[in-house]
């Protein structure tokens, strides 16, 4: 059907992972319904939307509600596209069952926003020292030569805003799942803070 | 109750080990060697107790060959089958850290009249009354 759904991060606690203990992330994943799929002949590409989470109906655009109310899916907080496989159709729901324990998947969230940081905390640059007579503490220092190449090198890494930016992490081990109650205990630590959504996939390394 | 304090209130074990800081406790931990699998018997005094719901641990502080030695386990740990209550200590405080400063007779938590409930016998008894009444 697809080789993920959607998700909302619960919190981090322990999990005995055959009596070594765990850290694992809470997942409560899907149930997902299939709102639309698109094909080649009409979109140009092949994909599923899947839309995962309640909302109230005003808290919806009229665009929003009438997309999902076209294709008689419940108001949901988020609508998020995933490759086709196999058959799919409108109104399917995609649950946590297509995960069990030993699985390897792959999480994609958005982290937390840390502002505007600077060199140090940004790119781990070393700094200076901040005592006996330094006068550089955290500052970039050179970004560059003189005459050649005359400017900044591209992707020079420089203070900017830090965090609140799509990450994923790649081969994360499933240690437990409990599909009644749309459950999956990931091994590790998942992007974003608590409540963020997150999209759980097949793990593309195995 | 949030979602994430009710899946850890799930992942604790339906019946805790009841004991308190200063009391004396024998712990049957599961070891596995090779394929084997048997149990071991450790024995001191609890001084501490750290953690919430399905992560909380006990620390058990005891002497080997006059050699001080600390294990803490995690209270719902499957490997941690049984605690056994031995002696009852009368302590003041919810760590004895102290302890292990002390040598010889000043490194003994005094012992507690059996006879005096203690908070886990009360409830203990408690809820065997509410079984009972059910």
């Amino acid at each position: 059907m697809t080789n993920g759904l959607l998700g909302k991060k619960l919190g981090m606690t322990q999990v005995y992972d055959e009596s070594v203990l765990a850290p694992v992330t809470v997942i409560e994943a899907g149930p997902c319904r299939v709102v639309s799929v698109k094909t080649k002949e009409r979109d140009g590409y092949e994909a599923v939307q899947l839309s995962f989470g309640e909302v109230k109906e005003q808290r919806l655009s009229r665009g929003e509600l009438g997309h999902l109310k076209k294709h008689q899916a419940a108001p949901s907080r988020w609508l998020r596209e995933f490759p086709k496989v196999g058959d799919v159709t409108v109104g399917q729901t995609v649950k946590v069952d297509m995960f069990k324990k030993g699985d390897w998947v792959d999480v994609v969230g958005v982290s937390k926003g840390k502002g505007f940081q600077g060199v140090v905390r940004r790119h781990n640059y070393a700094g200076g020292p901040e005592t006996h007579g330094s006068m550089f503490h955290r500052a970039p220092g050179s970004i560059g030569a003189s005459s050649y190449p005359s400017r900044v090198w591209k992707n020079k890494a420089l203070p900017g805003h830090m965090g609140d930016e799509r990450v994923t992490v790649q081969r994360l081990k499933v240690v437990d799942a409990r599909p009644d109650e749309n459950l999956l205990f990931v091994r590790g630590a998942v992007p974003g803070g608590v409540n963020g959504l997150l999209i759980v996939r097949k793990s593309k390394k195995s | 109750m949030n979602r994430l304090e009710r899946i850890q209130r799930s992942l604790t074990k339906k019946t805790t080990p009841k004991f308190e800081i200063g009391d004396t406790v024998r712990v049957h931990v599961k070891v596995v060697e090779g394929e084997k699998e048997r149990i071991q018997v450790y024995e001191g005094t609890v001084i501490a107790r750290k953690g919430t719901l399905n992560s909380e641990t006990f620390t058990v502080r005891k002497l080997s060959y006059n050699v001080g030695v600390e294990r803490t386990f995690p209270i719902h740990s499957p490997n941690v089958a049984k605690v056994d209550v031995v002696r009852q200590g009368r302590v003041r405080r919810a760590k004895l850290y102290y302890l292990r400063t002390k040598k010889g007779k000043f490194a003994k938590v005094e012992d507690r009249e059996f006879k005096v409930e203690s908070k886990a016998q009360t409830a203990a008894k408690l809820e065997a009354a509410a079984a009972a009444k059910a």
